[in-house]
């Protein structure tokens, strides 16, 4: 229990990905809160890079670890830009009036 | 051995209860805090670990840019949030079963989990020592180094977004009187200026 090994911080990180799937699961309706649970989900990633990088010793893991960072970021920004606009032309971001490309 | 023990309790602990309130807070502005309270443990987790870089970089990134941008359309979005919060317990069960599965799958992954025989001969760049070289020394050593073509893609990627964002967002409106130099310079005496004859008294 006080040996705090990789498994802790894996377990961790498993914890914090199924939160992030139960949360899109829970919010359906809601956009941000979607794309926050991304970010927990993509959080959760990082940690595992970063635990299995520093308990094998290879930095390669840090390296990958900023690129989710950068690509979580973008994704953020994109995303946002996207319900900005919808909103803007729909009035709602409600994920069930979102179906202008349904056939 | 045992603060170390205490402080990634106290960071686990503090990091799931903020992603359990992310996803169940009623209000979203809740939820961005909560989820930076989130980051910041993850971060302390990643101190804890010795990657000081990469937690400095969440903060930074995260709280300074992501979660402030997240606060900003929160905000700014005029959106009945009771509304899109019916249906909430609907999905409940379902839910619940992915997400126990999930994370059972996960558990039993992680608890027998072990390195294997030859995975310390397949090290791509081995950490040095932290006594000699610090984190943030040793990262930027491979990164601008044996990784400096992901370095400029990930570059890359943040100029796409941030292009995509800004064209996205940017409109014209119609109606808005905005200066033009180029028809200011190109007006002519013909078109601006008009010789009057104006007779005594009666005014133009």
């Amino acid at each position: 229990m006080l040996q705090i090994g990789l498994s802790h911080y894996l377990t961790v990180a498993a914890i914090l990905f199924t939160l992030g799937i139960f949360g899109i699961f829970l919010n359906r309706k809601n956009v941000i809160i979607i794309l926050m649970s991304v970010e927990l989900i993509l959080l959760a990633v990082n940690i595992n890079l970063v635990a299995f990088s520093v308990f094998l010793g290879d930095l390669v893991g840090q390296v990958f670890a900023m690129l989710v960072l950068t690509v979580a970021a973008a994704e953020a920004a994109i995303g946002l830009a996207i319900i900005v606009v919808y909103f803007r032309n729909r009035g709602s971001i409600a994920v069930e009036d979102i179906n202008l490309m349904k056939g | 051995m045992i603060i170390q023990a205490i402080a990634f309790y106290l960071f686990a602990i503090v990091a799931v209860a903020a992603g359990t309130m992310v996803i169940a807070a009623r209000n979203p502005v809740h939820s961005v805090l909560f989820l930076i309270l989130a980051f910041f443990n993850a971060a302390g987790l990643f101190v804890l670990m010795g990657a000081e870089f990469l937690a400095m970089v969440l903060v930074i990134v995260y709280v300074g840019a992501v979660a402030v941008l997240f606060l900003f359309v929160v905000m700014m979005l005029d959106i009945n949030f009771v509304e899109l919060r019916q249906g909430f317990l609907q999905y409940l069960p379902i839910g619940g079963l992915i997400g126990l599965v999930l994370f059972f799958e996960l558990a039993f992954l992680f608890a027998t989990w072990v390195f294997g025989a030859g995975a310390d001969k397949l090290i791509a760049s081995p950490a040095p020592p932290v006594s000699q070289v610090s984190n943030t020394h040793a990262l930027g050593r491979i990164l601008y180094t044996d990784y400096v073509y992901l370095f400029q893609a990930a570059g890359i990627v943040l100029l796409v977004a941030m292009v995509g964002a800004i064209v996205l967002t940017l409109r014209h409106r119609e109606g808005v009187r905005r200066q033009s130099v180029a028809h200011q310079l190109g007006r002519t005496r013909e078109q601006s200026v008009e010789v009057r004859k104006v007779t005594t008294g009666s005014g133009v």
